[in-house]
């Protein structure tokens, strides 16, 4: 019988079974930002304890900073006290960091791929739930809380329960206009947004082997709002073009030394799932969220579910209530105020390229104020290199330096009031775009863009045809 | 550290009804601008309750607001309580109200990890027996809930049902040892013996 991927990491990282009978697991990469770690700092400091392994620790910041004015120190006194927070523990306990204006400073989930730290077969930590980005590059990787953090600085370790795995194999070839984020949309509204508790995802399928690295983190970004803690992808020949020359892969004959034992550490055909499920590629459709929770979605050309249709009604009504929606009413035509391409999920150059296309020549709908917040100082340069901050200016888009920002506004980059967003981002919680009525819309960045252009919910399939 | 051990929690509830309650909702990001948890009982859904857009809007008072509900030690849920965010500011905020266990459907797997390393247990239980506790508990207040971890039950006068949680989690708050730093830290030679057979970490 044959492994799959999380076994074979899982059982590599095993130092023993803890007297509770929960395993104690090595961390192999820890990635730290400036809003879950001043109180695990502050413990270590409590308690004498150094910094197990600062030389597999990395630090940026991201969450707080300002897109926009970034002159020290920050107007938000409280997001000063933060970063000033970050830099002071980095500095006192030896780690690295890439910093406001360090040219590889980021969102902690694009940079972490980008300079080639994120690599198959780790396990990665970060005090963020979508840390499970990083199983894109068929690493076991999964978010923390702040004690947990505490954790792995004082030991490099964490004490875990074991997973089962789930493969979701994505079958044929994906239509035009439908894209990584409709993909992982489709999967979250199937399986539902506490379907994936217990499990790692194992997203396979011919559909996935054809994605670009991008594409994948996108995928894995979201299986956390599968209710999964932990998505991978098993490393291939794509993720090893994507490695190859990063700053931190390993270089020249290490590296082809690395691709065997990358590949190694990949699925066995024979392996045993717990369950095992299969989407029709071809079936889908550009997706819209409509709801507060990221599986209240519906196809771009769908109508928005009625509660006398749902087996979840008294979930229904509270959703349409929050968003001011009626049952039955097509999402397409829904009037969008603010347009946002930006967050983990979607902000690295594919995303925004797809977004250029569709914007080039077109101009923003006057009543939608829109911003593009690249992912990392990395993807912004390499953007600008090729026009798109121009092409994303001319039609009339705001282009802002890199961060977080309106995926959860904890910077200046919030909704106001009842503003509908379309959002490439990934949660569509109540309040969670910095206005305790704002509304938004989850969709992918393609769509996004078709939506501040025509100032409305609308089929991207339309504007590329 | 984590001597203190949790076997049993006792005291009057709180029942916040609805499933998929996101850490959004329960600690809105703005308060996550703080270097410290300090204050965060004050901002618990803080953006649903009096004082509030929605809080205005609703027809009925906030679980959190309710006065009846005061000096709760136990949250009474539903399914997938906690889902989203990885913030700990959740369940810390949750804890420094007074609350020392919920009870519910089901939870989020990172906000389960996030209580249980502050040793607050989350327990669950079937649908029917949390609809039954919460209805108890709206109908009084007052009542006094038993959670019982070694047992595995919840009780209420005149009502008995049985809770779980996964066996080692549980372990870990009966012998005291849910604080797990110093676990993980007893015999630091093993972690790197394990790291130095990875060739990510030894050279490829």
């Amino acid at each position: 019988m044959g492994k799959t991927l999380l076994q074979k990491v899982w059982d590599l990282h095993t130092v023993r079974t803890l007297p509770t009978g929960q395993t104690q697991l090595f961390v192999g990469l820890h990635l730290i930002h400036e809003v879950t770690t001043p109180q695990a700092f502050d413990a270590l400091r409590a308690r004498g304890w150094k910094v197990a392994r600062p030389d597999r620790t990395f630090a940026t910041v991201d969450h707080i900073v300002p897109t926009r004015e970034r002159t020290r120190p920050f107007l938000d006194v409280l997001a000063e006290d933060m970063i000033a927070a970050l830099e002071r523990n980095t500095r006192d306990f030896g780690i690295r960091l890439a910093g406001l204006n360090d040219d590889r400073q980021g969102i902690v989930h694009v940079i972490g791929p980008e300079l080639g730290l994120t690599q198959p077969g780790m396990t990665i930590a970060c005090g963020d739930s979508h840390t499970s980005t990083h199983g894109a590059f068929g690493a076991v990787a999964f978010g923390i809380g702040t004690s947990q953090v505490r954790d792995v600085l004082a030991s490099q370790c964490l004490a875990m329960e074991p997973l089962k795995v789930r493969r979701i194999r994505v079958e044929g070839a994906l239509p035009a206009g439908v894209y990584a984020k409709d993909v992982v949309l489709t999967i979250i509204q199937r399986l539902g947004v506490s379907g994936g508790v217990g499990y790692a995802y194992e997203y396979a399928g011919d559909a996935i082997e054809r994605m670009t690295m991008d594409e994948r983190m996108t995928i894995c970004n979201m299986s956390i709002e599968g209710g999964a803690r932990v998505g991978y992808v098993n490393p291939d020949q794509t993720t090893f073009e994507f490695l190859e020359g990063r700053p931190f892969a390993p270089p020249g004959e290490a590296f082809e030394r690395a691709k065997a034992w990358w590949s190694s550490i990949a699925s066995d055909r024979d392996a045993r799932y717990d369950d095992d499920i299969v989407i029709r590629g071809r079936e889908l459709t550009p997706v819209v969220t409509w709801g507060v929770n990221p599986g209240q979605s519906v196809a771009v050309t769908g109508r928005i579910p009625s509660p006398r249709d749902s087996a979840e009604a008294q979930a229904v009504t509270d959703a349409l209530d929050y968003m001011g929606l009626e049952g039955g009413q097509p999402i397409a035509g829904m009037r969008v105020d603010v347009a946002f391409i930006g967050s983990c999920t979607n902000s690295r150059l594919s995303d925004l390229r797809e977004a250029a296309r569709i914007v080039r020549g077109r101009h923003v709908a006057p009543h939608v104020k829109a911003l593009v917040v690249p992912g990392s100082a990395s993807v912004k340069r390499a953007a600008e290199s090729e026009g798109l901050d121009e092409i994303f200016r001319e039609a009339g888009f705001e282009w802002r330096g890199a961060g977080c920002s309106m995926c959860l506004g904890m910077n200046p980059d919030k909704l106001e009031g009842n503003q509908v967003c379309a959002s490439s981002s990934n949660r569509n919680f109540k309040g969670r775009q910095g206005s305790p009525t704002g509304r938004t819309l989850l969709m992918s960045p393609a769509m996004v863009a078709a939506a501040a252009v025509a100032g409305e919910v609308t089929d991207v399939r339309e504007l590329v045809n | 550290m984590g001597t203190q051990k949790v076997t049993r929690v006792e005291g009057t509830a709180l029942p916040m009804r609805g499933d998929d309650i996101d850490t959004d909702r329960i600690m809105p990001a703005r308060f996550l601008r703080a270097v410290t948890f300090e204050g965060l009982e004050q901002h618990l859904f803080e953006d649903e309750r009096a004082g509030s857009a929605a809080g205005r809007r609703a027809g009925s008072q906030h679980p959190f607001d309710d006065a009846r509900y005061r000096g709760a030690s136990i949250l009474l849920v539903n399914r997938n309580f906690g889902c989203g965010s990885s913030r700990e500011h959740a369940p810390q905020g949750l804890n420094r109200l007074g609350i020392r266990a919920v009870v519910g459907e089901s939870f989020s797997e990172i906000f389960f990890g996030n209580a249980l390393i502050i040793g607050m247990p989350c327990v669950t239980a079937s649908p029917n027996d949390v609809r039954q506790l919460m209805d108890r508990v709206e109908k009084q207040p007052d009542a006094v809930l038993r959670v019982d971890l070694q047992a595995g039950t919840c009780e209420v006068e005149g009502f008995r049902c049985a809770v779980s949680m996964p066996a080692h989690a549980r372990d870990a708050l009966v012998t005291g040892a849910w604080d797990t730093t110093g676990m993980l830290l007893d015999r630091y030679g093993e972690v790197d013996a394990v790291a130095a057979k990875l060739p990510y970490i030894s050279g490829f």
